[in-house]
């Protein structure tokens, strides 16, 4: 792995977004830069479904929803440490998709992805009336928890580059993935499951495999963000919005590509930044988002990594 | 006695009273036969008599109603498509299923890895090549599997199933659609599958074409086994006429062909 170039392209990205905040300390780049890393670990993680396995998941947000609200409630009510908070979230979250997984992964399709919505649903009405976790209102934590971490101002650097390092290890996981016999199985099921497990892929468990891998760095990601804000409620943790973004970020960047959905997030981070600072357009980035979808769908159905392939299509051997 | 040598003699599938219903419909009906270690057995029978039913339950995609099929000595019934796959069973599917947008080698690595050796992903491509090579596609290995011809997509099944180095393959008319150029071609391929130690299965409606290449033939009628034998005395038989080949001429010609060959 370490004698291909793209082992070597992601390090170059993640040291960039290591490095460019850091000089100058840079604070304002600093926080675009990590929402762009949280854009690129969510549709990553979804591409491994819809890109690899060609499952429609409407539902990723559970995972950095209910990563979000183990690792707030460990720190807050038992007093773990955010590292230790982050890994079990994790871990709890691709535990728990593993069985909802092995659930619904019999469903195929449509079905599939309204079963995905209507888990998003179920969690968050559970939530909402789950009282260790606040109902409806929500967990708020005290700053002092930022204390461990050297203050507030230096946890700010602290938690980005955690951010930075779970959007790397997301790239490296898609790479690994896709390079994998594991991954071409997947790539099989995607094209056609009945002849993948004729074949002799193990269809199902695969499935379940992917859905759980899919889950654990979202959720460590939500972890992180909603431990940024210092603040958790089941609106903000399980809203659809970001499910749909993820899927605009695959189907835009190319889906079943690590490039082309990294660089897709990256740009829709930058679309958006633009669209929601700017007066005229407040939440107009769904609008945005909406339209381009519809006009992928129709014609760019590979994204924009199947346009720079047909044009150079020597960068099929580099990239991935 | 030991295991193995009962292994060795013993059939390498065998079908026991197998049947399978769907609502009203009677598919396959307590049927019974084995195949041998290494020979071509064809299947033949009219449209709607169960072949590839049959074909279906053999490789577990349906599980049958009753009966049991045992593969090299393993209880397979009711097994899952890819726990069959693993056990040394490949076939092709007479609509073809390619993985269209892999290329041809990435769609055989898929059979190769997964198949009855559980290769590696190097090793499988190493596999792969060489049933593309059989196959005859090798200047077509690149290309994705949607650009292929129907003749290409045929051979593509056949290279994917081969792959995986089986021990039985299953071919769900892999002649049809061909023009006799390719039908020519298809045979030699065949012959040497075998040559290399696979035992096949082929249902085909090529008469002249399974004839040739059957050691034996088993006739399915509504479900039923009508007739088995070596393909001249299958071919003379006034049942298998009267259902099937309806032509007593055609019956007589492949009666000498099969003679002859």
């Amino acid at each position: 792995m370490l004698r291909r170039p793209f082992f070597w392209i992601i390090a170059l990205v993640i040291a960039v977004f290591v490095a460019a905040p850091a000089i100058g300390d840079n604070v304002e780049l600093r926080e675009s830069l990590a929402l762009a890393a949280v854009y690129i670990t969510l549709a990553s993680n979804l591409n491994l479904m819809l890109g690899y396995a060609g499952y429609i998941n409407f539902g990723s947000i559970v995972f950095f929803g209910l990563g979000g609200y183990i690792c707030i409630w460990l720190v807050n009510s038992y007093a773990w440490s955010l590292a230790a908070s982050l890994v079990a979230a994790g871990i709890g979250v691709s535990v728990l998709s593993f069985i909802f997984g092995v659930g619904i992964l019999r469903l195929r399709g449509p079905f599939f992805a309204l079963a995905t919505i209507g888990i998003v649903e179920g969690v968050q009405a559970f939530v909402e009336n789950f009282t260790p976790w606040g109902g409806s209102s929500g967990i708020y934590i005290s700053p002092q928890v930022f204390e461990p971490l050297g203050g507030s101002a230096r946890a700010l650097w602290v938690i980005y580059f955690a951010f930075v390092a779970v959007m790397g290890a997301s790239l490296y996981l898609s790479y690994a993935i896709k390079t994998s016999k594991f991954g071409l199985g997947l790539l099989a099921i995607g094209q056609n499951e009945d002849a993948a497990a004729i074949l002799g892929v193990p269809a199902p468990r695969y499935k379940a495999y992917v859905y759980s891998a899919s889950a654990f760095l979202p959720a460590i990601a939500g972890g992180l963000y909603f431990f940024k804000g210092a603040f958790i409620q089941p609106s903000d943790a399980f809203d659809l919005t970001l499910s749909t973004e993820a899927i605009v970020i695959c189907m835009l960047g190319g889906q079943g590509t690590v490039t082309g959905v990294a660089l897709g997030a990256y740009l829709y981070e930058e679309l958006r930044g633009y669209l929601l600072t700017s007066s005229t357009f407040s939440n107009f980035q769904l609008v945005i988002a909406g339209v381009l979808l519809l006009l992928i769908v129709l014609f760019f159905p590979s994204g924009l990594m199947g346009f720079v392939y047909s044009r150079f299509p020597r960068l099929k051997r580099v990239l991935e | 006695m030991t295991a193995g040598m009962t292994l060795d003699t013993a059939p390498l599938l065998q079908l026991d009273g197998v049947s399978k219903r769907f609502g009203g419909l009677q598919a396959v009906n307590k049927l019974s036969f084995v195949i041998k270690r290494g020979e071509i057995l064809g299947l033949i029978g009219p449209n709607g008599a169960g072949k590839s039913t049959l074909f279906n339950l053999i490789n577990g995609v349906f599980a049958p109603n009753s009966g049991t099929i045992v593969f090299n000595g393993i209880d397979i019934t009711g097994a899952k498509p890819f726990a069959v796959a693993r056990h040394g069973l490949a076939r092709t599917h007479q609509i073809v299923q390619p993985l269209t947008n892999m290329t041809v080698l990435e769609n055989c690595t898929v059979g190769a890895c997964f198949g009855r050796k559980n290769l590696p992903l190097a090793r499988a491509r190493d596999a792969a090549r060489e049933a593309v090579h059989l196959t005859g596609l090798d200047d077509r290995i690149d290309m994705l599997a949607l650009q292929l011809t129907i003749a290409g997509k045929k051979r593509l099944e056949l290279a994917r199933a081969l792959a995986a180095q089986p021990m039985l393959l299953l071919l769900d008319e892999v002649l049809a659609g061909l023009n006799p150029t390719e039908v020519e071609h298809m045979i030699g391929v065949i012959r040497r599958i075998r040559d290399s130690g696979v035992t096949i299965l082929i249902i085909e409606h090529l008469m002249q074409a399974i004839m040739s290449l059957s050691d034996r033939i088993v006739v399915l009628n509504y479900g039923q086994k009508l007739a088995e034998g070596q393909p001249a005395d299958v071919a003379g038989d006034p049942q298998v006429i009267e259902a099937y080949l309806g032509d007593p001429k055609l019956a007589e010609q492949l009666q000498g062909g099969a003679a002859h060959a």
